[in-house]
């Protein structure tokens, strides 16, 4: 395999200023309008590191998904899968590396084919990348499926008489099949039942422990990624905001739009709700189709001044190398504290 | 709790094709239209070696009604109406069927790969489809037999040809549609080459919609051959189809209504077996379908 053997030296994923723009409106006329889904953003994840996504809808983090999949082609900027640049492969030159990422959906409704025994499903991969014997791969799936927790009478189903949950167990199996080296895992629990959505978090936890893959978890729910991110990254607006250990995120939240979304969470410990004051920000996310100067929470921060509103700030360190935020108020001193404002 | 969900599971899982089988056994519309196809295809591949010489002339029991000696009467040169009906079947039936799966098979592909791909390739055909489809099925039918020549393999030629604009605009709606699918996406990601992906996503799921096509088209292709030799732009007189005898027995509906009674019939009951036949199986075939 081209797998480097030098270990932690090389990251599983290394993205560098990611771009995606989708040009909508008619070529012909004017109005040709540029939705900036992704607007320049940096990722790196470690070997057996599982890095959560976190923003609103809208906010691009599906974008960034789909790109370092190659389920899309970047506008602009760097992708690195095992250090290898995959931003312009071809379809067909991709296609051997698709051993080392692979994908799980929001809606297992949707990502399976319904023409398909959960058998053949899962098997797929090892078919189309030629692994093993017949009998190989059949004791490859069965092994694969009883990892996910998946009953082995089910194998010869249909997705549609299966449980949301079962699908989503499918997909898991079928994305770790060939122990691929990245996991993108879109929403993967966000389409089921509370009370799904921990076993499965929960089976992603035990194959990580096991099998080792790093993982890039996309979510719109802060309480899923506290539960199973390593490294927490905050994007809004196509732009990363705010990105840190799971740790410092919910203890020491430094963007304002990380602290505002954070007294956001519900909390089943009334005790912590009542210290805590929520911060309510005026307005909606901004269109992406929309050039905005400057930051781009500036239009909803509560303690935004002239500088930005005019000038786009880095995402850079600024007391500790771990905690890297793109905000001007923020230094080395301190950052602001929402929380005290609101209270004021 | 684990005894209820156990309970569920059937112990060993059937394969699939009796899967298919027994969900199309369970709709009793279904088996009538099997049973209506079936026993046509009989009476053309059987019949003919049961009944008389369909070309032998009896003077003697000209336009006789339906006896015992001829089930279904004789026409206007004392010929049998059954052994013409039973010998009409095979030219009918090879007319209609394989003129529609030259259709399908041509249509199908050239459609499929023409909306998974899109491109100048889609952009080209897509024109080309647009143009054929202005002209009506038979008149364009018609028209290409009128160049083609009076024989079975040219009706069987200007039939498929002119089926397959309108197949290519399904198979081409289908692939858009399926291309689009997150199931597709998983695929991709899967590893799997476009080929593999045309054949083992996208035809699947949309071969409920060609076998709805199939099942309309069919009869349409019978129709359109009788009306070919109807025309005398087909199968030429002496030989036997169901649009000749059709042809034959105009002249004499109002001495001998059963000349045009029986040859009817026979297109008409074919046309509903292949549509209840189709309609069964594109059930069946729905791996969403009950039981």
């Amino acid at each position: 395999m081209s797998v480097p053997t030098d270990g932690d030296e090389v990251p599983v994923l290394e993205v560098r200023g990611l771009v995606k723009h989708y040009s909508s409106g008619s070529r012909l006329t004017r109005d040709r309008r540029v939705v900036r889904a992704v607007d320049g953003i940096d990722l790196t994840i470690g070997r057996g590191e599982i890095v959560g996504l976190v923003g609103e809808s809208g906010s691009g983090k599906s974008t960034v998904g789909k790109c370092v999949t190659r389920l899309t082609t970047p506008t602009a900027g760097t992708i690195r899968l095992l250090g290898r640049d995959i931003t312009h492969l071809s379809r067909a030159r991709m296609r051997p590396l698709r051993s080392q990422v692979h994908v799980v959906f929001q809606d297992p409704f949707s990502s399976l084919n319904p023409r398909m025994t959960v058998e053949q499903i899962v098997s797929e991969p090892l078919k189309q990348h030629g692994v093993g014997s017949r009998r190989d791969r059949e004791s490859t799936v069965g092994e694969m499926l009883e990892k996910t927790g998946l009953a082995r009478e089910l194998r010869s189903r249909y997705p549609h008489e299966l449980s949301g949950g079962q699908r989503q167990r499918v997909a898991l199996a079928r994305a770790l099949v060939l122990r691929p080296a990245l996991v993108v895992a879109d929403e993967p629990v966000s389409a089921l039942d509370v009370s799904v959505q921990a076993s499965i978090l929960n089976v992603i936890l035990d194959l990580q422990a096991d099998l080792g893959f790093s993982c890039l978890f996309i979510t719109h729910e802060l309480s899923v990624v506290e539960f199973i991110s390593d490294r927490i990254a905050v994007m809004y607006l196509g732009k990363i905001m705010e990105e840190t250990t799971r740790e410092r995120l919910f203890r020491e939240p430094q963007h304002p739009y990380t602290q505002a979304l954070l007294s956001a969470a519900p909390s089943a410990d009334p005790a912590a709700v009542r210290a805590q004051e929520r911060i309510i920000l005026s307005g909606d996310i901004p269109s992406p189709a929309a050039e905005l100067p400057g930051c781009p929470f500036h239009t909803r921060c509560p303690v935004a001044v002239e500088r930005c509103r005019t000038e786009r700030p880095a995402l850079t360190a600024k007391a500790d190398p771990e905690h890297r935020t793109a905000c001007h108020l923020v230094t080395a001193d301190g950052a602001p504290d929402l929380q005290a404002l609101a209270r004021a | 709790m684990t005894a209820a969900v156990s309970a569920v599971v059937p112990a060993r899982p059937r394969p699939q094709w009796r899967r298919i089988a027994r969900r199309f056994l369970h709709r009793p519309m279904a088996i009538v239209g099997l049973v209506l196809v079936l026993a046509f295809i009989a009476l053309a591949v059987v019949g003919p070696m049961l009944t008389s010489d369909p070309d032998l002339q009896d003077f003697q029991v000209v336009l006789s009604p339906p006896s015992l000696a001829h089930p279904l009467g004789t026409d206007d040169l004392g010929r049998d109406v059954l052994a013409r009906v039973a010998n009409g079947a095979r030219v009918s039936l090879l007319a209609g069927v394989v003129s529609t799966a030259i259709a399908l098979v041509v249509g199908i592909t050239l459609g499929l790969i023409s909306g998974f791909y899109r491109g100048w390739f889609d952009a080209v055909l897509g024109r080309i489809v647009d143009v054929l489809l202005a002209f009506p099925f038979l008149i364009f039918a018609v028209g290409l037999a009128a160049i083609l020549g009076a024989s079975l393999t040219n009706v069987i030629a200007a039939l498929a040809i002119s089926q397959v604009p309108a197949v290519i605009r399904i198979a081409r709606g289908e692939a858009m549609s399926i291309r689009d699918q997150e199931y597709v996406s998983g695929a991709i990601a899967d590893g799997s080459r476009d080929g593999a992906i045309i054949l083992k996503y996208v035809l699947p799921n949309a071969a409920s919609a060609f076998i709805v096509q199939a099942t309309v088209a069919i009869p349409a292709a019978i129709i359109g051959e009788a009306t070919l030799s109807f025309l005398g732009l087909g199968v030429q007189p002496p030989n036997a189809s169901w649009g000749i005898l059709l042809t034959g027995a105009q002249q004499y509906l109002a001495q001998a209504p059963y000349l045009a009674v029986f040859p009817g019939l026979a297109i008409a009951l074919t046309t509903l077996g292949f549509n209840l036949l189709g309609d069964g199986l594109r059930d069946a075939l729905d791996p969403k379908g009950h039981r």
